[in-house]
This record gives structure tokens, C-alpha cells and sequence, in this order.
């Protein structure tokens, strides 16, 4: 988290602790904090502030994106289509969703090229199938850092009056925030927030609904019907602000410390850096190695003090590769993905990466050793 | 030339492909493994078939064959309870 969102944090622990809805004191300051917070997020997001809800988390707000899409829907039709790397959040909600209708073409899911982007002209086609009723591209993706083509994408949904839900988990505080979205979800933590805060975001003029009864404090929760812990929505909101002004400056050196690491693992023999390696987010990559699994590499890595990832199928409790790396045609086993936090809340991150980057040969070749897979 | 295992094993001629290897039960990246390892030895132009049971093989058979500038020739039909995969070895790599 920033530090200056963990001391608001902390100081709200004092300040902001009442339920926003009673009509004390205490409440009637944490009301008025509630929505100070809104209305900085949605100023940064180029909204007014009622059209700025919060939900549990990302991936609650990513989900209710398309639920609210559908269900104000529901009358026209059911059919979403999306990009095959999107979210889990969206993808296995919607395969069920076909599942549990009987109606396999409920749920379109539009192929990506080797870089993990969706091809503009496959999307028009797919959000111009009768029956559609929303369509899901996110910002970029969290895994390969590759940015979608949001203009593009929501040009071809207007022109068939299709709502686009825009997934970006992986990009608020780190790129420019999306102007190209009907819905939008997001997570505080991204920008340097506190875990447990989602962000929805309804462009007015759009129909979403969710189901159930109608809320009678929706002035207060907007239109998710969540109400966030008020710390936590203001930690949000002090972190946006710092984040937003050291945006570019931050992005800049990420995108070079990034740079470094793709040609560090490049230059490794039989090594892949995955996605796209201009047009992407500044702070995420991904690189596989053949011949070695990424539970041994994230084991190795973390014994030299590096905290990585992977989508190998060996580090997920599915046991299933990840399907971002599956769907651009990537190597899925020995992957390691590494995620850049901020600047401000980790002062060392440059020469971190540095290191990381000269012990990424060593530890490939010695995974490999442990293999038995040398000389292939 | 095939790398199977002894047990369970169907002959490679059974399978129209040159060589056989065997990868069942095993998890990623070890079904790769095998595969390089029965083309390290083998002549520009065998093709291998692969059998696996792991799903991450799907994956990473073509991603291999895109790597080491082979010619990945598609699944083969199974039986069931297992995928086979194949693969045209192209030229010999260092």
C-alpha cells in the first residue's frame, strides 16, 4: 500500500469508523468522508460521482459488471461475448452461465493472436451476432501487460448498441485511466490502495441492473448496493491522489526496469518473454522456460528473496496452465510473471531488479539440472 | 527409437507415427522432456506422437515445436484417457 493511504488509513481508523448511514455525529462525518472518496475516483476517472459504486473486491466488481449488463437485458436477450484472456471473473461465470442454459453460444469467447490481443475486426463480428447483449474486453491483461484496443472495441459495440465492460484490475494507477467503457471495474490495490475494495463504475445513459430487490439506500451505495468500510474507501482515495501525480514519472521507470528484465530472460537459451513488448502495461512481465517447472522456478526465486508468479499448471490448485497463456499459444509450463510494485511503496525496486534480472540465467539452468534437462 | 516406458506400451507402427513417446501419468514440462529428448537422437522428418494425460501438454507441444522450429502436425484420435499429439521433426538443432 502507499504510505500516505496506510496513514490515512490508519488516521480513519479515529476519523472515519461509523456507519455512514446513521444519523449522529460520528456517521454524518463518515458519510461526508464516504463521499469525498467517491467523488476523488470518480474525478480521476472523468465521472461524477454517482456513478462510482464500490463492490468487496476486483473480482467482485469485475462479476457484477456483466451480471448487471445482463439481467438489464434480459428481456432483448442473454448472448456476452468476450476475449479469451479475460479475468476468471468473467470467463467462469460466463462458460456456466452457457452451461446452465443449454445454449453453448450464450458465452463467445473471441481468440487472441500470439500477443495476447484480440483481433479488432473478430470482435466486431462476434458483438454483431443477434442476441448480444454485453461484450467484456478488459484494459490489459494482468498476466503479459498487453493492452487491448478499447477504442476499436467499443466503436464496433456502439454501432450495434452493445454495452463494452472494461476490466482494469491490472492498469488503474499504472496507465491512463480508460475513456473506452460503458461499465468498469477495478481494485483499489492497483493504484497503491488497500486490499478489500473494488471500484464499479456505471457510465450514466447506461442500462445495468442487478437482481433483487431495489435498494432503498441506492443515494448512498450507488448502484453495486455495496457499502465499503469507510477507511478503506478513504485509503482509495488518498492513494489515487498520490499515485495519479507521480503517474507518468512512475510508469516511465517502470516500463524501462520491465525492459530490463524481458532482455535479461531473452537472452537465456530457450527462454520466451510473452506479450506485447511495447504496447503494455509498465509494471508486468512474463517470461517461460522451457524444460523446467514454475513451481521449482517461483521455489528458487523466492529463495533468493524474489516474490514471483507463475501460470504454469503446476502452481495453480486447478493443476490447469493459465488460460492467458494457453490462448496466446505460449509455453505455459516454466513461466514466472512478475508484477512491479509502485515506486512509492517499494523505494528498492530498482536495484531489485537488477538483481533479478542477472540470477534469472542461473536459476533457469539450475531447475533445469534439477530435471535431468540439459543438453536438449 | 520410440522412449516409451515398457509397460502399456503400443508399438510406434501401431500409430502410423515413426516413434512413440509415452508420456502418460507424467506433468509438465516432464512430457516436453521426453519429446526432446526422443528428438535429440532422431533423423530430420520422424514424426513422434505423443501421448499425455496432462492438460498443460495441449499447450506446450505446439509452443515447443514453434521454439525449436518443428512442425507440429495436430492431436491424433485416442482411444480415450489420453491425448497424442504429433510432431514432424524438421532439422537438426544444436
Amino acid at each position: 500500500m502507499h504510505p500516505a493511504a496506510r496513514e490515512t488509513l490508519l488516521a480513519a481508523l479515529d476519523a472515519g469508523w461509523a456507519d455512514p448511514r446513521r444519523l449522529h455525529r460520528e456517521a454524518r462525518a463518515a458519510r461526508r468522508m464516504l463521499d469525498q472518496a467517491r467523488e476523488v475516483l470518480a474525478d480521476g476517472l472523468g465521472l461524477r460521482p454517482p456513478e462510482v459504486a464500490f463492490a468487496p473486491d476486483g473480482p467482485s466488481a469485475v462479476r457484477c459488471l456483466l451480471e448487471g449488463l445482463r439481467y438489464a437485458a434480459r428481456r432483448r436477450g442473454s448472448r456476452v461475448v468476450a476475449s479469451a484472456v479475460e479475468h476468471s471473473a468473467v470467463l467462469v461465470p460466463g462458460r456456466h452461465e452457457a452451461l446452465r442454459t443449454g445454449a453453448p453460444d450464450a458465452f463467445v469467447e473471441v481468440p487472441v493472436d500470439r500477443l495476447g490481443r484480440v483481433d479488432p475486426d473478430a470482435w466486431a463480428a462476434a458483438v454483431r451476432a443477434p442476441g448480444t447483449v454485453a461484450a467484456a474486453l478488459q484494459h490489459a491483461n494482468g498476466e503479459v501487460g498487453t493492452l487491448q484496443p478499447l477504442a476499436d472495441a467499443r466503436e464496433a459495440c456502439r454501432a450495434t448498441g452493445v454495452p463494452l465492460a472494461v476490466d482494469a484490475q491490472a492498469s488503474l494507477g499504472r496507465v491512463a485511466a480508460p475513456v473506452d467503457f460503458d461499465v468498469l471495474a477495478g481494485d483499489a490495490q492497483s493504484w497503491g490502495g488497500p486490499g478489500g475494495l473494488g471500484l464499479v463504475a456505471v457510465r450514466e445513459g447506461t442500462r445495468w441492473l442487478l437482481p433483487g430487490a431495489a435498494d432503498p439506500d441506492a443515494a448512498l451505495h450507488g448502484a453495486t448496493r455495496h457499502t465499503p468500510w469507510v477507511p478503506l474507501a478513504l485509503a482509495a482515495a488518498e492513494a489515487w491522489r498520490q499515485t495519479g501525480a507521480q503517474l507518468a514519472a512512475d510508469a516511465a521507470e517502470a516500463f524501462e526496469l520491465v525492459a530490463r528484465i524481458r532482455a535479461a530472460a531473452a537472452a537465456v537459451p530457450d527462454v520466451e518473454v510473452v506479450g506485447d513488448p511495447e504496447d503494455r502495461l509498465p509494471h508486468v512481465v512474463t517470461f517461460s522456460a522451457l524444460y523446467a517447472d514454475g513451481e521449482s522456478l517461483v521455489r528458487a526465486f523466492d529463495a533468493l528473496g524474489f516474490a514471483v508468479a507463475s501460470g504454469s499448471a503446476c502452481t495453480a490448485s486447478t493443476l490447469e496452465p493459465s488460460h492467458v497463456l494457453a490462448a496466446m499459444g505460449a509455453l505455459t509450463h516454466g513461466n514466472v510473471r512478475v508484477t512491479l510494485p509502485l515506486g512509492a511503496v517499494a523505494p528498492g525496486r530498482g536495484p531489485q531488479v537488477h538483481s533479478f534480472a542477472s540470477a534469472i540465467g542461473d536459476v533457469v539452468a539450475q531447475v533445469r539440472d534439477e530435471l535431468g534437462a540439459r543438453r536438449l | 527409437v520410440s522412449e516409451a516406458p515398457d509397460h502399456d506400451r503400443a508399438p510406434a507402427s501401431q500409430t502410423g507415427a515413426d516413434a512413440l513417446v509415452d508420456a502418460r501419468g507424467l506433468r509438465c514440462p516432464l512430457p516436453v522432456i521426453r519429446l526432446a529428448e526422443a528428438a535429440r537422437d532422431a533423423a530430420p522428418g520422424t514424426v513422434v506422437e505423443v501421448w499425455a494425460t496432462d492438460p498443460a501438454a495441449r499447450a506446450d507441444i505446439p509452443a515447443w515445436c514453434r521454439m525449436r522450429r518443428h512442425e507440429y502436425l495436430g492431436e491424433a484420435p485416442t482411444g480415450g484417457g489420453h491425448e497424442a499429439y504429433r510432431v514432424r521433426l524438421l532439422a537438426p538443432h544444436a
